[in-house]
């Protein structure tokens, strides 16, 4: 109970989160193959956007979101801000349906997050017609979308993790 | 006064709400970066001071962890050459005897190239300089296809060089630091190279769309590509220079002409970046768009009077203005060559030719 009350160390639900997705985009962008096919390149730092905004609402949350996507944005030299744009919608929105997504089963808390995911590279789609007057092929945003779905499995242990740590805000 | 102890002391703001300004907050700075931002242009001062510390801090990370794979691969190479030495050699043999009938023909053709430059006197492009570099690290998603070189500034590496690994060309450098550089490849969604057919001389511009195999945009004419076309660079807009490899057309899933980039068809570890300037970087950009007309001159009477045949023209008036340029009358036969060009006057010259000189 006490440890309810003091709430959420944020080392430990923002921080570790963070360094996680940074050291795992560094180890994925080697310019390796195996067996013919490059590495996949799933969207790490969507994992934690979706889970911060389940966990509870927070301040430090959307400025921790802010700087990962400007760190995705540099390391893999895209557009500077898109990737922080993208998250932090998707944390938004999560946010605003925090008592929606609450309590639903997990088949249900995947179709969010499938969705999330949607949500995400259609914010890129979208600022790369009218931004950057390209046309992301649709198949390379599938591959992403879907290496990215993949990673499902954390979004759930993180919440798992760090829901029940501040009752506060169930 | 404690906060605690005023009027205030009570209130209390929900965590909810702060939270949302925070988050409007975090938004609004990302949208203006965002703004703000300029990726692929050639201008290396919009590439900006936050991109290069980025590019310079994650070069060491990059190389560092990928420097085990580096090594994994050359293992399993080793253990590879080891085992297929034989078949390997039987290949080569039978490359290298049809490799040799294609050299006689590469020569005879320099030969009759050397002679068409020297009849028409051509002038050739002069040989580029080129740097090796490594790559360190490769972006692969829809909105950035980039790699990081491990050449910069320090080997005279510049925004715009086209950079190739031993099979093609892979893109152009977008970004340098001290000594680092970022690659845009050719399949980088804002990535526009235009290319040729090489059967054809269709141009055409290779655009790129985050997938492995980018488009060819804007072919005109009646069937200009097919199947298996090999298409280079066509040095169209001089930041490529033309004839460099790019890869073979294909036909997409979606209907449209696709390439299969030559450079795609093995790991690309080191690359070469191409030192090349073109005529249109290396020209004063200044001074070809200036507007100022040159100063008008008019024409010396001094030097008229040493070509006039007649040679007895008065000498003008010591302090007075220079007389209109005439022309002496002459007898009826043609006005001689003048010594020294000279530049027109400005006003609507006198007849260019005496009464009775033939025209």
């Amino acid at each position: 109970m006490r440890r309810a009350a003091a709430g959420l160390n944020p080392v430990q639900w923002l921080a570790v989160p963070m360094l996680i997705c940074i050291v795992a985009a560094i180890l994925f962008a080697m310019p390796a193959r195996a067996f013919g096919f490059q590495m996949p390149e799933p969207m790490w730092a969507l994992v934690p956007a979706f889970a911060w905004g389940v966990i509870r609402p927070s301040v430090l949350a959307p400025f921790a979101l802010l700087i990962l996507g400007l760190f995705f944005d540099g390391f893999w030299g895209g557009p500077i801000g898109l990737w922080a744009l993208a998250l932090l919608i998707v944390y938004g929105v999560v946010i605003a349906l925090r008592n929606i997504l609450s309590g639903q089963s997990e088949l249900m808390m995947f179709a969010w997050y499938v969705g999330c995911i949607a949500l995400a590279m259609a914010v890129g789609y979208v600022f790369m017609v009218f931004g950057e007057l390209g046309r992301p092929g649709p198949l390379s945003i599938f591959w992403q979308f879907l290496i990215t779905v993949a990673l499902y499995p954390a979004a759930a242990w993180l919440i798992e993790r760090f829901e029940d740590q501040d009752v506060r805000f169930r | 006064m404690a906060l605690k102890e005023g009027q205030f002391g009570e209130l209390k703001v929900p965590l909810t709400w702060t939270a949302a300004v925070a988050l409007i907050v975090a938004g609004i700075v990302a949208v203006a970066l965002l703004v703000n931002d300029r990726r692929e242009t050639l201008q290396n001062q919009a590439y900006g001071v936050t991109r290069q510390a980025v590019d310079t801090v994650a070069a060491p990370v990059s190389g560092a962890v990928a420097a085990p794979g580096r090594w994994t691969r050359s293992v399993v190479d080793w253990v590879g050459d080891y085992f297929f030495a034989v078949s390997d050699n039987r290949k080569l043999k039978a490359e290298l005897v049809e490799m040799r009938q294609w050299r006689d023909v590469a020569l005879a053709q320099r030969d009759i190239n050397e002679r068409y430059r020297t009849l028409m006197g051509l002038r050739t492009d002069p040989p580029i300089p080129m740097v090796a570099a490594r790559v360190i690290s490769d972006s692969r998603g829809p909105f950035a296809n980039t790699r990081l070189a491990d050449a910069g500034g320090d080997k005279g590496v510049i925004s715009g060089n086209p950079v190739m690994s031993e099979h093609g060309l892979i893109g152009r450098v977008v970004g340098v630091g001290a000594n680092v550089s970022r690659v845009l490849l050719l399949t980088d969604t804002t990535s526009r190279t235009p290319v040729m057919i090489d059967r054809t001389n269709a141009r055409s511009i290779l655009t790129g769309d985050g997938g492995p195999n980018p488009r060819l945009e804007y072919l005109r004419g009646r069937d200009p590509v097919k199947e298996g076309d090999r298409i280079v660079t066509s040095g169209d807009g001089g930041v490529l220079p033309r004839g460099l490899p790019v890869g073979v057309a294909v036909k997409g899933l979606d209907g449209a002409w696709r390439v299969a980039l030559f450079a795609d068809s093995t790991p690309i570890d080191y690359v070469r970046i191409l030192l090349f300037r073109d005529f249109g970087q290396l020209a004063d950009q200044k001074s070809l768009s200036t507007t100022q007309l040159p100063t008008p001159k008019t024409e010396d009477p001094e030097a008229f009077k040493q070509q006039s045949i007649l040679g007895n023209t008065p000498p003008p008036p010591a302090g007075g203005t220079t007389p209109p340029a005439t022309v002496t009358p002459a007898p009826a036969q043609p006005a001689p060559a003048p010594a020294a060009p000279r530049p027109p006057a400005p006003q609507p010259a006198a007849p260019a030719t005496t009464p009775g000189t033939p025209q």
